[in-house]
């Protein structure tokens, strides 16, 4: 049967911007960025573990109609297309400093959870994202 | 959607996000504007036709859930829990509660049993309707 994720996608409005936030601010790595013409393949990973991608994808025809595009748009920027991504970190509290001083907006800040601790925030676009400090 | 239109769903994101993130503070009308970068009449009409309620219905129903989080997984009491979560009186969070919920904080401990998932994901789908 199945023995990993390798790739997982979220919409992106723009992957130029996604590019200066995954990768510049949040500090992940740029696995793959090829032209194919018809679209922009980008995937990124967390730096050392290119075996499970994500896949900035930009909603638009002629994958989407224009105007199922720009239902995703709005969807998405009304925080509600999904495209939630959680991370791990071994210390959620330096992260959060670290990424506030990128200039980074928080939607939650470190909380200690049963879990651990975890904070959220947003990308540019409305997708949500959180990173967890697992419980030792 | 025009550009702008994705523009302004960003805004009110930003507002209903700082409702979740300081949902105990006294947020009003005018500091939710500043946050959204719009004036005070355009925010409550916009947010409400971007979210389908009000700012104020939102700020309640999450107080609200953010109560029987406490309620349920805490012994703490319902006074303390009333305030703790942003509500002025135990009057207005006894009617709201029941409200929004169809019972009262006590009866709804009574009955609540803890939940095994992610909090974000808790805080979204065990927020009440109405």
């Amino acid at each position: 049967m199945f023995t990993a994720i390798t790739h997982s996608q979220i919409y992106v409005l723009d992957q130029d911007e996604a590019l200066d936030f995954y990768v510049g601010k949040l500090g992940l790595e740029v696995n793959t960025d090829a032209d194919l013409g018809f679209m922009r393949w980008l995937t990124v990973n967390v730096p050392g573990h290119p075996e499970r991608q994500i896949l900035l994808e930009r909603p638009g025809p002629p994958a989407l109609s224009e105007e199922t595009a720009e239902q995703v748009r709005g969807l998405l920027t009304k925080g509600a297309m999904g495209g939630h991504l959680i991370f791990s970190t071994d210390d959620c509290r330096k992260t959060y400093e670290h990424l506030r001083g990128l200039g980074v907006e928080f939607t939650e800040e470190p909380t200690e959870r049963p879990y651990g601790i975890d904070c959220g925030l947003r990308d540019p676009f409305g997708n949500s994202i959180r990173f967890t400090q697992p419980r030792g | 959607m025009s550009r702008a239109a994705e523009e302004s769903n960003r805004r009110m994101l930003r507002a209903r996000d700082a409702m979740d993130r300081s949902y105990a503070q006294p947020l009003d009308v005018p500091s939710l504007a500043r946050i959204a970068h719009v004036s005070e009449a355009h925010f409550t009409r916009t947010f409400r036709a971007t979210f389908g309620e009000t700012p104020h219905r939102y700020l309640q129903r999450r107080r609200v859930e953010r109560a029987m989080f406490l309620l349920r997984e805490t012994d703490r009491g319902v006074t303390d829990i009333c305030f703790e979560v942003g509500f002025g009186s135990p009057g207005t969070f006894s009617r709201t509660f029941r409200e929004i919920v169809g019972r009262s904080p006590r009866e709804y401990r009574k009955e609540a049993l803890p939940v095994a998932v992610p909090t974000c994901f808790a805080k979204a789908w065990m927020r009440p309707n109405g």
